[in-house]
Parts: C-alpha cells; structure tokens; sequence
C-alpha cells in the first residue's frame, strides 16, 4: 500500500441546486480508523460513493490506493470493501448464497466460512434474506464487505439497527479488521462509536470537512470544559481561583463546582492537598465528543 | 466468464423459488395451447374450409405451436427479464453488485443465460407436449426452425434487456411489460390468426417483434422454408434493443 490510503483535495458534487460537497479535503493514512460524523445532508455519504466510484465527482482530486475511482472504479472496487447504506439483496437469496456469490465474484476472497462465525451468522446460514432481522441483514452486508479481502473498507452506519450487545461487538470486529491491516473510514451518527474506535475524525457540515483531529483532540479544542466537584464543610475556597485554567466558581451550601479549561483536576487537586484537604467525592466532568460535535455545529452556522 | 456462470447458477436458484415467474414461463403457454386445443381441435376435414385457410391451410394445433413457442420468448423479454432487472434496482441489489466491482456484462449476461435456459426449457415443453398430447404437426426443416427460434429468443432478450434498463421500477415492468405482452398475444399471430385480424391490427402486429418472431419460426415449420424478410427485421430488433440496453443502462 502507498503512503496515503485516500487522497481527497477539494471535491465537490452537486446535485442540481443542492451542493452536496462544497470542496471536501482530507487524507487517510494506511491502518487508520477514519471517522465521519455530521448532520443529515451534511455530504458525508456523497463523498464516500465519489471515493467508491458508485458517484461522478463534478471537480477536484480523489485517489484511493492511487487509484482514480472514476476511470479505475471496477480495479478500485475489486480492493475495497463497501457496506452501503442504501442497498439490499434478492429477497430468497440465502446467507451462505450471498457470501459464497460475491467471493466468487471478486478476483481474491477470504473463507466466507470464517465471516459468517465472526459477524454472528452461523446460525442463520442457511436463511432467506427475506427472513432476517435489521441487524442480521446489517451484519451479512458487513461481512459482504469484507469477504472480497479488502485494503480499505468503508462502513456507511455500520451499526445502525443494531442492539447495544452487537453494536459493540461490532466495534471489536472493527478493531479486529483494522488489526489485520485493513484501513477502515467509517461513516456514524453514533459519537461514542467514533469516540471509541476512530484514530481520527472529520467533522462534516454542509458539504465542506469543518474541523479534522482525533477524538480527543475534539473534545479539548471544541468541548475543553471541565468541571471539578467536591463537598466539603469548610469556609472559603478563593484560593482555588488562582489555579491555572479556572473560569468560575459556585457554592451551594456544602457542594462546590469549579468550571474552567485545561488540566483543571490535576491544578485543583494539588492545591486543595497542599491545603491539607482531600475531599473523598472530588470528580470531574469533561467533555465529550457529544459535546464538541454539538459546539462544532453550532459554532459555523451561516 | 467463471462469474457470469455462478451468478447464473445463483439466480436459476432463485427463479426456481419463485413461484409466479415459474408459473409464468412454464404453466402459461401450456395453458393457452391446451385451452386453444380445445376450441378449436386439430382436425381440417371438420372445419370451414375459409378458416383452415386463415390458420395457413394446416390445422389450429399445427398453426398454434410455433406461435407459443414464441409467446414463451415474449413472457421472458417483456416480463420475466426486465421484472427482474427492474426490481433488483429498485432494491438496490444492482447497486451492491456495482459496488463489489461486478461488471455490466456479468450482471446482465447471468441475467440473459438464465432467461435463454429457462425459455428453451419451457419451449421443448411446449413441442414435446403438442406431439404427445395433441398429435400436432412437427417441423419440416428442424435445422431452420431452430435457427430462427433461437433468433427470436436473442431479440425479446435484447428487448428485455432493454426494457430492464429504461423501466425504472418493477411496477413500471409491470404495467408496460405486461400490457406490451398482451397486445403481442393478441395481433402477432399467436391468438386469432392474422388473416382474421383488421387492416389496422395488421399493421400494428407488422411493428411488433413477435408477429416476426412468430412467422420466422412458422414458416420453416409449415414448409415454407426461411423468411428473408421477417429474418432480417427480428434481428434488427434484437440489435436495436441490445444497443440501447447498454447505452440507456442505470444501475440506480
């Protein structure tokens, strides 16, 4: 594999007078979990079919394993790994069936044996498509993905329809096909499921990549809030204002919250120990993705 | 080719599984023949000899099974095959088969080797079942019959092709397709006889592709050897269809 797994510099598509994507750029790094999160029609699953060729771009650059997924879609196709978001399969087509056509059908194949005992479809191997649930049909159509062997694949809202057991599940087969090699993007609503999994995410809105960093390089830039609780029967805390970082301060009766940014616990935890006092329900509250992604949103409203 | 064999091995499966297209390849123009049969019989000495002219001066069974013959290809162009087209798009089934980099020609050449099969399956059917039961007049000159049924399949599955690509939606199959078929049965030649047909239903049945299928089969059938008319405007149909097929094909 090269040095970028995906190259994308200002592509845009337009759907009649819908701009779609307005000048998306970001790479992918070989072995990386690469998140996409945004809104509805923010251009996330636009992009992804430009990147799988299933979707002409109108302009800019789009390579991914070097190759142009325009004019090398079928090579490209046969490397990569899509799960679709909109798709289905002939409704009495069975499990083992569909495993078994679509390793046929790509150049190199993995035992579908072996998907069908990791995605939890061994029992229903022999089932209709017809006859399975949301999440089985979701599960069969990562295993699709994945049974062509792929160099990267792409998970469009791998887990959506799934229970919170298979969800995270789910997020250890990620963890287990990127161990392998595989370079994954994976599209989601879900940010604990970004959170947990992606080495890096793109926060997509309106069409244009608004902010590109790791999970927690998210939360600090966008969501660097903390708040720092304890209770204690003592007088005055003033001194906490001189911690580095501290923003405001509020008591109510025994309970006290300090808010403020940076490595908040550390500083105040320190002077309250040098104080000689140690509250034993001292917490803190941080951001989460959830927070930053919602600053992020509402931050660049037109 | 190994993928365009096991994608037609899989969806022989599933026609096999699917009772309708079963019943609308194979059970149908049984149907018909044997309902046919017993109108009108295959006996000349006991009918009108100005009808017997109409059926080409051989007797309505005789007449009959070259024609359903070529309704069995005309169920598979016009319904069986862009049904199926039709409604894995729909579904987005041939968008899946895109994104796993499967090509055109194998999407579309499973598709065409299953109908073929499926047809040539039903027709010997249909011949085996008219010697047997009804005792019908077999071919003159097998060579020729076979050619131009074979001609004719490859034009109504150029034309299902065709009609899989530009009909967006099973529905759409469902109401053009049928509606195309219906009005082929009925002015081809393959329910009353052409000569029994008014000028104008003539004309319209000489646009159709099956009223050319039908006679480029009939003709070597009955012993009046090979159409060098009606040959050459099927396979013009065949080749026309096929074109726009691949020119007007969407996966979405």
């Amino acid at each position: 594999m090269g040095e970028t797994a995906v190259v994308v510099r200002d592509l845009r598509k337009r759907y009649g007078a819908v701009q779609a994507a307005g000048g998306v750029s970001f790479d992918v790094a070989p072995g990386e979990i690469f998140g996409i999160i945004g809104a509805n029609g923010s251009g996330k699953t636009t992009t992804i079919e430009c990147l799988q060729g299933l979707r002409k771009r109108d302009s800019g650059v789009a390579l991914v394993l070097g190759l142009d997924p325009q004019t090398q879609g079928i090579a490209l196709r046969h490397r990569i790994g899509s799960q679709l978001q909109e798709s289905s399969l002939p409704e009495r087509l069975r499990v083992w069936e569909a495993l078994d056509l679509f390793a046929a059908l790509s150049p190199r194949s993995r035992d579908w044996r072996e998907l069908l005992e990791e995605w939890d479809l061994v029992q229903k191997w022999n089932s209709a498509f017809a006859d399975l649930s949301g999440g089985q049909r979701q599960r069969l159509f990562v295993a699709l993905a994945l049974v062509n062997d792929p160099e990267i694949v792409f998970l469009d809202e791998m887990t959506t329809g799934l229970d919170p057991a298979a969800r995270h599940a789910a997020w250890d087969l990620v963890r287990e096909i990127r161990r392998r090699g595989t370079t994954v993007v994976l599209v989601t609503h879900f940010m604990d499921e970004a959170e947990d999994l992606c080495d890096r995410i793109a926060v997509f809105k309106q069409g244009r990549v608004v902010a590109l960093d790791t999970p927690q390089g998210l939360v600090s830039h966008y969501a660097g809030r903390s708040t720092v609780r304890f209770t204690t029967n003592d007088g005055s805390f003033d001194w906490l204002r001189e911690c580095p970082g501290f923003e405001s301060m509020e008591r109510d009766g025994r309970r006290i919250a300090i808010r403020g940014r940076g490595p908040l616990l550390a500083h105040v935890a320190a002077a309250l120990v040098a104080r000689g006092i140690a509250p034993p329900d001292l917490e803190v509250e941080r951001g989460t993705l959830e927070d930053a992604y919602m600053a992020i949103s509402q931050e660049a409203a037109p | 080719m190994r993928g365009v064999l096991k994608l037609s091995w899989v969806e022989t499966k599933l026609f096999v599984r699917e009772p309708l297209a079963l019943i609308f390849a194979f059970a149908f123009p049984f149907f018909m023949l044997f309902v046919l049969a017993g109108v009108f019989g295959n006996d000349i000495e006991s009918e009108d000899p100005d009808a017997i002219a109409d059926w080409r001066s051989v007797g309505p069974i005789d007449y009959y099974v070259a024609t359903y013959v070529g309704l069995v290809m005309a169920a598979a162009g016009l319904i069986t095959l862009p049904l199926r087209l039709a409604s894995y798009r729909e579904a987005g089934v041939l968008r899946r088969f895109r994104a796993a980099g499967v090509s055109l020609a194998i999407v579309l050449g499973a598709q065409v080797l299953v109908a073929v099969t499926m047809a040539i399956i039903a027709a010997i059917g249909i011949v085996v079942g008219a010697a047997l039961v009804y005792d019908a007049k077999m071919p003159e000159n097998w060579p020729l019959v076979v050619l131009g049924g074979l001609l004719g399949l490859a034009a109504f599955a150029a034309i299902g092709l065709f009609l899989g690509a530009v009909l967006p939606t099973a529905r759409a199959v469902q109401g053009a397709g049928l509606a195309a078929f219906f009005v082929m049965m009925m002015i081809s030649g393959s329910g009353p006889p052409r000569p029994v047909l008014t000028t104008t239903m003539r004309a319209v049945g000489d646009v159709m592709p099956l009223t050319h299928a039908n006679i480029v089969m009939q003709d070597p059938w009955l012993g009046f050897g090979w159409n060098m008319t009606r040959a050459p405007i099927t396979l013009g149909f065949g080749v026309a269809a096929a074109v726009l097929a691949v020119r007007f094909f969407r996966w979405e």
